[in-house]
C-alpha cells in the first residue's frame, strides 16, 4: 500500500466551519483542501474549488492575511428529491496569514476544473541572495 | 427512494415487536439533534467520491465534486440499473526545490458504483463535467415515468 501509483482515495468529508465569524446569511461554510508550497521566489497555493466559478471567487490579500471566498450556486432543480445524499454545497472560506513579503502587482490566479492556483510572488528584497566570501 | 425506504421508518407500514424501541430510538435522535444545533446526519457509503443522487420525475440526477479531474480521465459506465464512475486523481509533482507547507489535496484511484432504484434509458444519458462537479443526468425509461390518469 506504500506505492503511490495504487493507492486508493479515501473519502474525506468536507470540513463544515463552526467557528467562523457569524452569518449574515443563511448556508453552510466549508474549509477547502490546500496545498502550500514555497521555492526561493514565490509561494503557490492550490486549493480545491468544486463548484466555485472566476466569478463567485474573491481573492483578498491585505495586511499580510490571505483570505479566500467561494459562493457556490447551489445545484439542481426545485422540484428534484433526494434519494442519497452525501454532501452538502456551500461557500468556501479560508484565512491565511503569509510570512513573507508579497508583490501584490505580481499576484496570479488561476481557476481549472474546480481548483484554483494561486501564485505569489515575494519582493525582490525577500528572494534570497548568495554572498560568496572571499578568501583572504 | 433508497434513501426512503431504508431510513424513514415511519413508511414501514407494519407494525414489528420492535416498534416501541424504534420509538425509543426516535426520541433519542431528536434529543441528540437537539443537542447538534440542528445538523443533518449524513448517511455515507464511505466510498470516494461523496455522491448525492436526487430525482426528478423523469430524470435521476448523480453529483459529485471532482476538483482537478479532467473529463478523459473519467470512466462512466450505465448498465440498465446502475452507474459506476472511477478514475484516477493525479497531482503532478512540483519539482525538487519546493518546500510543502500543507499539504491536504490527495491523489489517487476511485471507483464507485451506484444502483438506481428503477430502469433507466441507457442511450440517453448525459454526463458534464464544469467546475470539478461531475452531473449525470440519467433518464427514467417509460415505463417508470409517472403518468397522469384522467378520472372519467
Amino acid at each position: 500500500m506504500t506505492n503511490k501509483d495504487t493507492k486508493e482515495l479515501q473519502v474525506k468529508p468536507k470540513q463544515e466551519i463552526k467557528t467562523a465569524t457569524e452569518q449574515t446569511r443563511p448556508g453552510l461554510v466549508f474549509t477547502p483542501s490546500v496545498d502550500i508550497f514555497e521555492t526561493d521566489r514565490e509561494i503557490t497555493l492550490l486549493a480545491d474549488l468544486p463548484g466555485v466559478t472566476a466569478e463567485n471567487l474573491t481573492i483578498d490579500l491585505r495586511e499580510s492575511t490571505l483570505t479566500l471566498t467561494g459562493e457556490v450556486e447551489s445545484t439542481g432543480g426545485a422540484d428534484e428529491e433526494g434519494l442519497l445524499l452525501e454532501y452538502e454545497t456551500g461557500k468556501y472560506n479560508r484565512h491565511f496569514s503569509l510570512s513573507n513579503l508579497i508583490d501584490q502587482s505580481k499576484i496570479d490566479a488561476k481557476l481549472n476544473d474546480g481548483v484554483l492556483r494561486l501564485t505569489l510572488p515575494k519582493v525582490e528584497e525577500a528572494t534570497p541572495r548568495q554572498i560568496k566570501v572571499k578568501a583572504g | 427512494m433508497i434513501y426512503r425506504r431504508f431510513f424513514n421508518f415511519p413508511t414501514w407500514g407494519f407494525r414489528r415487536p420492535s416498534e416501541e424501541l424504534d420509538r425509543l430510538r426516535k426520541q433519542m435522535s431528536e434529543l441528540y439533534g437537539a443537542l447538534t444545533e440542528g445538523a443533518i446526519p449524513m448517511l455515507s457509503a464511505g466510498v470516494f467520491p461523496l455522491t448525492n443522487v436526487t430525482e426528478d420525475s423523469y430524470n435521476y440526477y448523480v453529483r459529485a465534486e471532482l476538483p482537478g479531474i479532467k473529463s478523459d480521465e473519467l470512466d462512466i459506465q450505465i448498465t440498465s440499473d446502475g452507474i459506476s464512475v472511477s478514475g484516477e486523481r493525479k497531482i503532478p509533482g512540483e519539482g525538487n526545490g519546493v518546500k510543502y507547507h500543507r499539504r491536504e489535496r490527495e491523489a489517487g484511484k476511485f471507483s464507485r458504483s451506484i444502483n438506481l432504484p428503477c430502469e433507466i434509458d441507457v442511450n440517453a444519458v448525459e454526463a458534464s463535467l464544469e467546475n470539478g462537479i461531475l452531473t449525470v443526468t440519467i433518464p427514467k425509461a417509460e415505463v417508470a415515468k409517472p403518468r397522469q390518469i384522467t378520472v372519467k
